[in-house]
C-alpha cells in the first residue's frame, strides 16, 4: 500500500513539474506579464468553465448511479416511509435547483468572458427579480416545513394514547451496548448509576428494591417483536453516546444524568428484510468484497444482514466499535426468546415471583437517595 | 522629505509589535496560513487512515511518533487528529485568518481612516492570537495527547479524564487555548464595529459601504455577541474539570466508580456551544461572502446587483444566525416542540442565502468577466455555497436529521458550505489584495493551476462523502472495518482520499505563489484591478497612515463599473470604472440614494 501511495505521489509530482514548466513557458513567451488576466487567460479560463459545467454535471448524474445504490434501502419502520418519501422529496428539489443555478453560474462565467473593449452592462437593481427569487423559495420552504414538521410531530409523539407501546431501556456505556425488557408490567424499575454495584453484577445500576424492577429483563442484543409499537428510553452511564438505528430511521442521543425517548414500530423482520431485493444485492457486494478479503488471507467472515444500533455520538477510543444487533421477529419467536431469559430478579439471586414488599425490606433507601432515584 | 514628526520605527516596532492595521493583517494572515498548513496536513493524515485502514504509513511514524507504532495510526490519535483539525480550521484559520486578515486590511482603507479606532488593541489582538495558537499547537506534543473529543468537544467525554486521554492535560490546553483565543477576537471585533461608526470618510455613508465593509462589520457583532457566550462555556467546564462543580455533569459512573456530580447537563453545555456554534458559521462564511460580493464586482465589470438586497441579506442572516442553534441538537434530548422550532428559523435563512446566490449569478449575466485567479475563486465559492447550501435544507430539517444527524452527509454539508467556500473567499481575498498588502503580484499562472485542480479535487472529495452519509456511515469512526455493512463504502473512501492528497498538493502551488512572489513577484501599480474603492487610491509602498496627504472624499457608491451617460458613453472617457472619489458628474444620478 505504501508503495502504491507513493507511486501516486511520484506521478503527482511529475505532473506539478510538467505543468509548471509549461507554465513558465508560457509565461517567458508572452510579452504582456502583468499578472492580470489577458483576452487570452479569459477566453482558456471561459471554455474551461464550460468545460467544468460539463464535467460536473457527468460527475453528478454519474455518482448517483455509482453511489446511489449504497444509500440505505427500504425502511423497517413505519415512520419509515413518510421519512423516506421527504427525503426523496426534498432530494429532487435540491437536484432541481443545484443543475439550474449551477448552470446558471458556470454557462454566464462561460458565455460573459471578459474581451478587451466589451462593454458590460450597467444594471444594478431590479426590484421585481428580487421579489421572485424571494417568494419562490419562501412559498417552496413553506411547503417542506410544514410537511417536515407535520412528520416530525407524529415521529416524536411518543405518548399516543390509543397505543400501548413496549418499553425498553436502551442502556449505553464505553463501548457497549445494553437492552432492558419491562417485562411484564411494562414498567422499567428505577434506576441510577449510583446503585451500579459490579460486584452483585447489578450492572445497570436498577433499584433492587424496586418491584417493577424484578421483572425486568436485560440483554446483550435488541429483540423486538414486528408490527409492535415499541418506546425506547435512553440512559449512558458515562457520556454522551447516541443510539442510532439506520434501518429503522431512529436515532437519539444518551444522555448521562437524563432519560431520553424516542418509539417506532418496526414493520420488516430481519427474515424478510434479508430477502429484500436491494438488501440481497448489497449482501451479495459486500461478499465479494469479503471473499477477496479472505483471499488476501484477512479475516473476513461470510457477511449475513442484521439491522444494527450503532453510536453515532464521539464517546472515545472504541466509538468506531460500539454496536449492538437488532433482531425484528413474529411476536411468537419473540415470545419464545424472552422466555429463555433472565430476569433481573432472578439474576439477582432472588425468587422471580417474590413481590416487591420483601425486596423492600432489604434495601434501606434515605430521602436523599429516593430522590435520587427519583430522576427516573 | 517627512513633515511628520515620526517616531523612529525599529525593526521590532514595525514588523513585530506594529500597531500599523496593514503589517497586523499580515501577521493575521501568515499566522493563519501556517495553522492552515497544520490543519490539513492533519487531515490529509486521518484521510488516509480512513482509506486504508490500519495500514502502516512511514509517514505516520514520522508524524505521530509513539501514537503510530509501527506506523499504524492508534485509535486515540485519530480522534485528536479530527477534534484539533476542526479546532484549527474553523477558528484559527477561517475566523482569526480570514476576518482578522481581512478586517485589519480592508476596513481603514475602504472607509477611508489612517488607522484602526484603537492601535494598541489591535496589535493586543493579534498577539493573544499567536499565544492561542502557539497553545493550540503545544498542545500537540504533550504526553497524553491533545484534545480529542471532537471540535464541539462535549462533555462528560472532554471533562473526564477517565473517558479518553485527550481529556486531560490536553483538554485543559484546550481551554486555555480557546479562552484566549476569544478575548482576541473580541477585542478585534470591538475594534472593527468602532472604527466602522466612527471613522468613515467624509461622504462614506453607510450606504456606499463596500459590501465588504458590510460583511466584516456584522460579522464582528455576530463575533461579539456570540463569543462570549462560549467563553462562559469554557470557563464552566474548566471550573467541572478542575473544581469539581457540576454544571454540565450528572450521574456518571466510569471507571469502576461513581462520581460525585449532580444536577448538571450536558444538554446545557450544547445550547452554549451551539449559541456561538452556529453563528461561528455566519462568522466564517460572511467575510467570504463579502470579499466575493467585491470581487465579482470588479471583474464582472459591472455593478454587484441588488446592493440594497445584498445587504439585507446579510442582515437578515446575521439576526436568523442567532436563533438557530438548536438545529445541531435535534437529537440530543431535547423538547421536541423545540426542535419544531428550530426547524422553522433555520429553513428560513435559505431564503436570504437564495437572495445571494441569485444575485450573483446575475451580476455575471451580460458581464465582461476578467478571469483573474481571485475571480475564478469567487465563482468557485458561489459554486460550493450553492451546493453545500442546498443540503442544508436536509439537514435544517428535524425530521431528515434523525437519520443523517451526525453522519458523512453532515461531513460533506458543513465542508462545502463553510469549509470549502470560506477557504475559496480566502483565496479569492488573498489573490485580489495581494498587490495592495506585499506592493507586488502573485503569478496568474500558478493559480489558475491552484483553482482548477482545487475545484476539481474539493468536489471529489465532498460530493461523494454524501452517499456514505446516507448509506449511515456515523462520521468520528476511526475506521469502519468493524462494520462488515460498510465494506462497499470501502472504494468510495478511497476515492475520496485521492481527491484530498490531490486537494492537499494543489496548496502547493499557492503556498509556493505566495512566499515567492513576496519577493520576486512582479511590482504592482496602484490600482491593478481597476477597482473603484477607495483602498486602491494608496500608494503602493505602505506608509504610515495610508494616505500621504489629506483623505480623500466619497462622492458616490462603489459600484460605479461600465457606467454611461445618456448618450451611451462611459461617464469617465476611456475608462469602465468610476472610483468613489469622483464627484457625480452633470446630470448623473447616484445608485441607492
Amino acid at each position: 500500500m505504501t508503495t502504491f501511495l507513493a507511486i501516486i505521489v511520484l506521478v503527482l509530482v511529475a505532473i506539478a513539474i510538467w505543468q509548471m514548466s509549461k507554465i513558465f513557458e508560457l509565461s517567458q513567451a508572452h510579452t504582456d506579464n502583468s499578472e492580470v488576466a489577458n483576452d487570452k487567460d479569459n477566453k482558456l479560463n471561459g471554455y474551461l468553465m464550460f468545460g467544468f459545467l460539463a464535467a460536473f454535471y457527468i460527475f453528478m448524474i454519474y455518482g448517483v448511479f455509482k453511489w446511489g445504490p449504497l444509500v440505505l434501502g427500504t425502511p423497517a419502520s413505519e415512520h419509515g416511509d413518510d421519512y423516506d418519501f421527504l427525503m426523496t422529496m426534498s432530494m429532487v428539489l435540491i437536484f432541481f435547483v443545484q443543475f439550474l443555478t449551477q448552470g446558471l453560474l458556470f454557462f454566464f462565467a462561460y458565455k460573459y468572458k471578459g474581451q478587451k473593449g466589451k462593454k458590460a452592462l450597467f444594471y444594478a437593481d431590479n426590484d421585481k427579480l428580487e421579489m421572485i427569487w424571494t417568494i419562490i423559495p419562501v412559498i417552496t420552504l413553506a411547503g417542506l416545513i410544514l410537511y417536515g414538521l407535520f412528520t416530525w410531530t407524529t415521529i416524536m409523539d411518543v405518548n399516543s394514547e390509543d397505543e400501548d407501546p413496549m418499553v425498553i431501556e436502551l442502556y449505553a456505556q464505553q463501548f457497549n451496548w445494553k437492552a432492558r425488557y419491562a417485562g411484564q408490567d411494562n414498567t422499567l424499575g428505577e434506576a441510577n448509576v449510583r446503585l451500579i454495584d459490579i460486584a452483585s453484577s447489578n450492572i445497570l445500576g436498577i433499584n433492587e428494591a424496586d418491584p417493577n424492577a424484578d421483572d425486568d429483563v436485560i440483554a446483550t442484543e435488541l429483540h423486538l417483536p414486528v408490527g409492535k409499537k415499541v418506546l425506547f428510553k435512553m440512559r449512558s452511564q458515562d457520556v454522551i453516546h447516541s443510539a442510532y438505528m439506520p434501518h429503522f430511521r431512529a436515532q437519539m442521543n444518551c444522555v448521562p444524568g437524563m432519560i431520553t425517548q424516542f418509539s417506532f414500530t418496526p414493520t420488516v423482520t430481519t427474515e424478510e428484510m434479508r430477502a429484500d431485493g436491494g438488501i440481497v444485492e448489497k449482501v451479495e457486494r459486500i461478499n465479494d468484497i469479503r471473499a477477496e478479503k479472505r483471499a488476501n488471507g484477512e479475516d473476513a467472515d461470510p457477511y449475513e444482514f442484521d439491522y444494527l444500533l450503532l453510536c453515532n455520538k464521539i464517546c472515545g477510543q472504541s466509538h468506531y466499535n460500539m454496536q449492538m444487533k437488532i433482531i425484528v421477529e413474529s411476536e411468537e419467536d419473540f415470545n419464545a426468546w424472552m422466555k429463555e431469559q433472565k430476569t433481573f430478579a432472578a439474576s439477582m439471586g432472588k425468587d422471580d415471583s417474590s413481590n416487591g414488599e420483601m425486596a423492600q425490606s432489604e434495601v434501606f433507601i434515605s430521602d436523599d437517595e429516593a430522590s435520587i432515584i427519583g430522576v427516573n | 522629505m517627512s513633515e511628520h514628526a515620526h517616531h523612529k520605527e525599529t525593526f521590532v516596532t514595525k514588523y513585530i509589535f506594529s500597531q500599523d492595521h496593514k503589517m497586523i493583517s499580515k501577521q493575521f494572515l501568515i499566522t493563519g496560513l501556517l495553522m492552515g498548513i497544520i490543519g490539513i496536513a492533519m487531515s490529509l493524515l486521518f484521510r488516509m487512515q480512513l482509506a486504508w485502514p490500519g495500514e502502516s504509513f512511514k509517514i505516520f511514524e514520522v508524524l505521530l511518533g509513539k501514537w503510530a507504532p509501527d506506523g499504524v495510526m492508534d485509535a486515540n490519535i485519530y480522534l485528536a487528529l479530527v477534534t484539533i483539525h476542526g479546532t484549527i480550521m474553523v477558528f484559527f484559520v477561517l475566523t482569526q485568518g480570514l476576518s482578522g486578515t481581512f478586517s485589519n486590511l480592508l476596513i481603514p482603507l475602504q472607509i477611508g481612516a489612517r488607522d484602526m479606532a484603537s492601535g494598541f488593541m489591535n496589535m493586543l489582538s493579534y498577539w493573544m492570537f499567536f499565544l492561542s495558537a502557539i497553545i493550540m499547537v503545544g498542545s500537540l506534543f504533550i504526553e497524553a495527547g491533545p484534545a480529542a473529543a471532537g471540535w464541539t468537544i462535549y462533555p462528560p467525554l472532554s471533562a473526564l479524564p477517565q473517558a479518553q486521554p485527550g481529556s486531560g492535560l490536553g483538554m485543559t490546553l484546550w481551554l486555555v487555548s480557546m479562552a484566549i483565543f476569544i478575548a482576541s477576537s473580541l477585542m478585534g471585533s470591538l475594534n472593527y464595529i468602532v472604527t466602522v461608526l466612527n471613522l468613515r470618510t467624509k461622504g462614506m455613508s453607510m450606504t456606499r459601504l463596500p459590501l465588504t465593509m458590510w460583511a466584516l462589520f456584522i460579522t464582528a457583532v455576530i463575533g461579539v455577541v456570540s463569543f462570549p457566550v462560549l467563553l462562559s462555556a469554557a470557563l464552566l467546564l474548566i471550573m467541572d474539570r478542575s473544581f469539581g462543580t457540576s454544571f454540565f455533569l450528572s450521574d456518571i459512573f466510569i471507571g469502576g466508580e461513581a462520581l460525585h456530580y449532580q444536577g448538571g447537563s450536558p444538554v446545557l453545555y450544547e445550547h452554549l456551544f451551539w449559541f456561538l456554534g452556529h453563528p461561528e458559521v455566519y462568522i466564517v462564511l460572511l467575510p467570504a461572502l463579502g470579499i466575493t460580493s467585491e470581487v465579482i464586482a470588479t471583474n464582472s465589470r459591472k455593478p454587484i446587483f441588488g446592493y440594497r438586497a445584498m445587504i439585507a441579506s446579510i442582515l437578515a442572516i446575521a439576526f436568523l444566525s442567532t436563533i438557530v442553534w438548536g438545529h445541531h441538537m435535534f437529537v440530543s434530548g431535547m423538547n421536541p416542540f423545540l426542535g419544531s422550532v428550530f426547524t422553522f428559523t433555520t429553513l428560513l435563512i435559505a431564503i436570504p442565502s437564495a437572495v445571494k446566490g441569485f444575485n450573483y449569478i446575475t451580476t455575471l449575466w451580460k458581464g465582461n468577466l476578467q478571469m483573474n485567479p481571485a475571480m475564478l475563486f469567487s465563482i468557485g465559492m458561489v459554486s460550493t455555497f450553492i451546493t453545500g447550501g442546498l443540503t442544508g435544507i436536509i439537514l435544517g430539517d428535524s425530521t431528515l436529521d434523525i437519520n443523517v444527524h451526525d453522519t458523512y452527509f453532515v461531513v460533506a454539508h458543513f465542508h462545502l458550505v463553510m469549509g470549502i467556500s470560506s477557504l475559496y473567499g480566502m483565496f479569492a481575498g488573498i489573490y485580489h489584495w495581494y498587490p495592495k498588502m506585499f506592493g507586488r503580484m502573485m503569478s496568474k499562472n500558478l493559480g489558475y493551476v491552484h483553482f482548477w485542480l482545487t475545484l476539481i479535487a474539493a468536489y471529489g472529495v465532498f460530493f461523494p462523502m454524501h452517499f456514505i452519509g446516507l448509506a449511515g456511515l456515523p462520521r468520528r469512526y476511526y475506521s469502519n472495518s468493524a462494520f462488515p455493512l460498510f465494506d462497499e463504502l470501502q472504494d468510495t473512501n478511497v476515492v475520496i482520499t485521492i481527491f484530498a492528497l490531490l486537494a492537499g498538493f494543489a496548496q502547493l502551488f499557492f503556498l509556493w505563489n505566495f512566499f515567492r512572489s513576496m519577493f520576486y513577484g512582479k511590482k504592482a501599480t496602484q490600482n491593478p484591478w481597476k477597482s473603484n474603492t477607495l483602498e486602491w487610491t494608496t500608494p503602493v509602498e505602505h506608509l504610515h497612515g495610508n494616505w500621504p496627504g489629506e483623505i480623500p472624499h466619497v462622492h458616490r457608491w462603489p459600484y460605479d463599473y461600465s457606467k454611461t451617460n445618456e448618450d451611451g458613453e462611459y461617464v469617465i472617457p476611456g475608462q469602465d470604472f468610476v472610483p468613489q472619489t469622483i464627484p457625480l458628474q452633470d446630470g448623473e444620478e447616484e445608485m441607492n440614494h
